[in-house]
């Protein structure tokens, strides 16, 4: 008997599968090596998530009620799918050009980056979502009952009829169900939702579980389906002839509710946050969707195939009062076929499972992008400077989102009762996030389109829903008082929430959606018309609607002096220090510069800003760049750019904009070229100075003494072997220099014999530390990544020198109060990677360049040192087959040393 | 004799043989090791002489030579001045800056006191 213990536990076993294929799908993509999870059928399954766990019972049940207007649910998005796959295309397009992470934040980057409209959309994202969460949680608990108590026929009907009556004692259990299956849920979610920040947004695990299920519940219902024509039914032509009996199969439509149903059923495939999270987001190929274009249509057809038989053989076959929509569940569980039902069970289990896991991570990246985020930005000292990894920050905070988005599902669950008016919901819940979409397609197709227009028409079109249809939906007196319905606000009759303008007699839906949407797109378009938009929403707009004819740069910042290292620091708390630094040597290269510093210009911020929305948002991003950065400044050349839209003018524009681009580029590299060479020949002419200073300054001392000892009557014991000991230091410290010098000149000319040998990177830091002694000299010494305990095969006597050279560099020069140097050790391709930080103040930016020439120091008066022993690391790590760098925008000085595990020696 | 000598210069031992030598010559010797505060150091102390070394952290020795020139007090302070560089503009510039007199190192004993001398008789 299939008890509530069995249940649990296939529950369970359901669960932990889709932990495993998701675990499995994330584990080949980060290997590169499932190029079948990205293909066009996965993409098809996912988009799936349509059909929950209210199409998968609920369809049923609507059938039962209203006859064939359960279709207009699938013919919606079919007419999307099949006749407007090129607007689908555009949206994915802009998506992927304007690295979108949430429905929010798309209507946000196309209306100037708005911070505003991003809250907006994210509020009605999660009002209209909400009550959906609940209604999942729903069909579980009630699928649930239903199945655990068919012990008998009467149990049943009184967990289901207790489903629905707040306080019984059994609701208590359903609650506690439903909070266990939220929580599940929540874990899965984070787990697989949350893993990573990446550039893209796309969480192939999550994409794998739901096309998974999609296939289960299609499986389930087919299943169900067939036992109900073939088995119940007596075959096709038995079937047809009972349909035909039935009051369902004649046609009963309301061609206005029918209409309304199909265009709200096609705007909220749009819209939804989870549809577009799958459709837009998660999109891996814009090719994709011409596979998708008829195999979800065939999809939605084969879900809908055997609606129509089940409800009228549920009609037929079980009690009056059973509840149509868990007859998916108790038709095989009254025919004693407990298999198959077992089977319908966890089809609907995944339907519910699939919605909530979708739609909850994308409202907690909305949520956590466009309201928690600059929140805590805002809050947080410094703004874009804010010390720590904002990463972390970042992911808690989606976290954090997934949990309280589910916990709201749960207390709608809870406060609603789990009754009947959950069934209602999910229509209500179209129409609301339905109203997303004229600043949507205003947004794609209209260039006239701009911010306030978009405010204003969601304003109006959500005030509308939430009064004529949102807040009735909880019954009478239970938001809006009887009075209020009966009379209208403030007892003017033409304020009546189902009777807007004295029209009455229509369906509360498409009244709703009636004048919600004639409300939200006449004021957006008037709004629009008579106001003027922003210069960058101008850009952006000029982007959105024309994503296919130029996929080129919109300009938006000027690159002028700005601050790369601010930028880097910045960079590195939000897409990692790796990712950060080699997205700017990168940059820096690809402008032909050394190092990992880029000009600040427009394409390369641009760039830098889109990397980051892909992780906080097109809104938060800009705002972050602009705090380094100062305004952003659209030119008029730009506006002209929007303005021309000849294919010629843009064309000899950027002809014109690359050639002055390039000049400019040239001019500053010859410049920064020029630069270096005066300082270089400056410091050339300095070396003979340098080099006699040094040498002459001990020979004084000893020259001194030595003439003090040769005249030395009168000298006491004491004096005498003083003297002669200072002209012993001062003998040993010209040789250490010669010998310096030596070393150097003998690098460099590359005469050098490296003598090989392996030992343990672990030994050699700590070698290096005993030899420089600088810890008993109060500098502080934390090591990260010694652990792994890397092998290395080079020169270790060489390399040896290099470490020390670096921890007594930082002991001489790191100012801080309590200075301390953090040794960090990577190993990336063969390579190992040796960052030395200190905490002191760094090195200045003009000085970055030249510490690593001879006799340079950071400052002419500091220090004992003969400015030699950067230089000589320098020529010594290139000998060693790797190199030395100085690492700007750590907080301290730093230098990188890499170098091959295993050193390639020269054949002789 | 019993004439004060001030003696600028940053390296100890260097500071150690000059000390000697000049206060067995039977100078009254001060010294002072950085550039930093050195005019102050020279109004206050108002010596005769002045030994003045080239490199010293803080502030130049050019520096503080141009600086007592441009002060009535230390006008005509007799200064020697002491570098490590033996380069002729290095030279040349103590001259034009008002140097009295200006020796390279590595010197001889004998010939700083003999300047020494000179600078005080004249």
């Amino acid at each position: 008997m299939g008890t509530l213990n069995t249940l649990v536990a296939v529950c369970l076993g359901y669960v932990a599968l889709l932990f495993v294929v998701a675990f499995w799908a994330e584990r080949e993509a980060v290997r590169g090596r499932a190029r079948w999870l990205r293909s066009p059928l996965v993409y098809t399954l996912s988009l799936s998530i349509y059909c929950t766990g209210w199409t998968f019972y609920g369809a049923v049940g609507f059938a039962a009620r209203s006859g064939l207007e359960f279709l207009t649910i699938y013919i919606g998005p079919t007419l999307v799918m099949l006749g407007w796959w090129w607007g689908l295309r555009k949206l994915v397009r802009i998506g992927r050009t304007q690295r979108i992470t949430s429905i929010a934040d798309l209507v946000s980057s196309r209306y100037g980056k708005s911070p505003l409209l991003a809250v907006f959309v994210t509020l009605i994202a999660v009002a209209g979502t909400t009550p959906y969460i609940a209604l999942q949680l729903q069909s579980v608990v009630l699928s649930f009952a239903s199945f655990s108590d068919n012990v008998t026929q009467e149990a049943a009907q009184a967990a289901v009829n207790a489903g629905a009556v707040p306080g019984a004692v059994a609701f208590a259990d359903h609650n506690a169900t439903a909070l266990w299956v939220a929580a599940g849920l929540a874990l899965f979610t984070i787990l697989f939702g949350t893993r990573n920040l990446g550039a893209n947004e796309r969480h192939h695990g999550v994409v794998m579980a739901i096309a998974l299920e999609a296939v289960v519940k299609l499986f389930a219902l087919l299943a169900v389906g067939a036992f109900v024509v073939w088995g119940l039914g007596g075959g096709v032509s038995a079937t047809l002839e009972r349909i035909d009996a039935s009051p369902i199969g004649q046609w009963q439509s309301q061609d206005g509710r029918w209409a309304a149903l199909i265009m709200l059923s096609a705007a909220a495939f749009l819209t939804l946050p989870r549809m577009f999270q799958v459709l837009v987001v998660e999109n891996e190929d814009e090719s994709h969707l011409r596979t998708a274009a008829w195999a979800f249509p065939t999809y939605l057809m084969l879900m809908s195939l055997f609606v129509v038989p089940i409800a009228v053989l549920g009609l037929d076959l079980m009690p009056q009062d059973a509840n149509p929509d868990q007859f998916v569940l108790t038709i095989p569980l009254s025919q004693g076929r407990e298999g198959l039902a077992m089977l319908s069970f966890i089809g609907g289990f995944s339907s519910a499972t699939s919605m909530v896991i979708v739609a909850s991570l994308a409202l907690a990246t909305m949520v956590s992008n466009h309201i928690v985020m600059p929140i805590w930005l805002r809050v947080a000292e410094g703004g874009a400077m804010i010390s720590g990894d904002v990463r972390q920050v970042v992911l808690l905070s989606r976290r954090l989102s997934i949990g309280g988005v589910l916990g709201l599902g749960y207390l709608y669950f809870y406060l609603s009762g789990g009754g009947i008016a959950l069934a209602s919901i999910g229509l209500v819940s179209f129409a609301g996030v339905a109203q997303v979409l004229p600043a949507l397609m205003g947004g794609v197709f209209w260039r006239g389109a701009n911010r306030v227009g978009a405010i204003a028409g969601l304003s109006v079109g959500f005030i509308i829903w939430a009064y004529t249809l949102f807040l009735p939906s909880f019954g009478p007196d239970a938001v809006l008082s009887a009075t209020i319905m009966e009379n209208g606000l403030f007892g003017y009759s033409w304020l009546r929430p189902q009777a807007l303008f004295g029209i009455a007699g229509l369906d509360p839906v498409v009244h709703s959606v009636l004048w919600s949407a004639a409300f939200n797109t006449g004021v957006f378009v008037l709004v629009s018309l008579l106001t003027f938009p922003q210069p960058l929403e101008r850009l952006q707009g000029a982007q959105f609607v024309n994503v296919f004819q130029h996929t080129g740069n919109p300009q938006g910042w000027s690159g002028g002096i700005a601050q790369s290292e601010d930028l880097m620091v910045m960079a590195q708390r939000i897409l990692g220090p790796r990712e950060a630094q080699m997205l700017f040597q990168n940059a820096a290269a690809a402008q032909g510069l050394a190092g990992y510093l880029p000009d600040p210009t427009p394409e390369f911020l641009q760039l830098l800003e889109r990397e980051m929305s892909g992780s906080v948002g097109a809104a938060t991003a800009h705002a972050m760049v602009s705090q380094i950065m100062g305004r952003a400044t659209v030119s008029v050349e730009d506006l002209l750019a929007v303005a021309d839209e000849t294919a010629q003018m843009m064309e000899h524009q950027s002809q014109l904009e690359a050639k002055s681009a390039e000049l400019t580029r040239t001019a500053r590299q010859l410049r920064a070229a020029n630069d270096k060479l005066t300082q270089l020949s400056v410091q050339k002419d300095a070396f003979l100075s340098q080099i006699s200073h040094e040498l002459r300054t001990p020979m004084t001392s000893i020259r001194s003494f030595s003439e003090i000892l040769r005249d030395g009557e009168g000298l006491e014991q004491e004096q005498l072997s003083k003297y002669a000991n200072i002209i012993h230091q001062e003998a040993i410290r010209l040789t250490r220099l010669l010998d310096d010098l030596l070393d150097l000149s003998v690098l460099e000319n590359g005469q050098v014999s490296l003598n090989v040998q392996s030992g343990s990177l672990q030994a050699l830091i700590d070698h290096a530390l005993a030899s420089t002694g600088v810890e008993a000299k109060g500098l502080r010494i934390h090591t990260r990544g010694l652990e792994l305990d890397l092998m290395l095969e080079t020169d270790l006597d060489r390399l040896s020198q290099v470490f020390i050279n670096l921890i007594a560099n930082a002991h001489k020069y790191c100012d801080a109060p309590r200075p301390a140097l953090t040794i960090r050790a990577a190993q990336r391709d063969n390579h190992l990677v040796l960052d030395f930080t200190d905490n002191g103040s760094g090195v200045p930016r003009d000085k970055q360049d030249l510490i690593f020439e001879k006799f340079a120091r950071v400052s002419d008066q500091k220090a004992g040192g003969a400015g030699l022993g950067l230089a000589i690391c320098r020529e010594i790590m290139a000998r060693l087959g790797g190199a030395i760098t100085y690492l700007p925008g750590q907080g301290g000085a730093s230098f990188r040393v890499t170098l091959p595990m295993r050193m390639r020696q020269a054949a002789e | 004799m019993g004439k004060s000598v001030l003696v600028i210069e940053d390296e100890p031992n260097i500071i150690e043989a000059i000390s000697f030598i000049l206060s067995r010559d039977g100078w009254a010797v001060a010294t002072h090791s950085n550039g930093h505060d050195a005019v102050d150091v020279v109004r206050a102390k108002q010596p005769d002489l002045l030994i003045l070394d080239v490199m010293l952290p803080g502030k130049s020795g050019y520096d503080i030579l141009t600086e007592l020139r441009a002060d009535g007090a230390t006008k005509d302070l007799p200064v020697l001045m002491l570098t490590a560089r033996g380069q002729n503009k290095d030279r040349d510039l103590a001259t034009r800056l008002g140097a009295s007199r200006f020796m390279t190192k590595p010197f001889s004993n004998a010939e700083v006191l003999e300047a020494l001398r000179e600078l005080v008789s004249a």
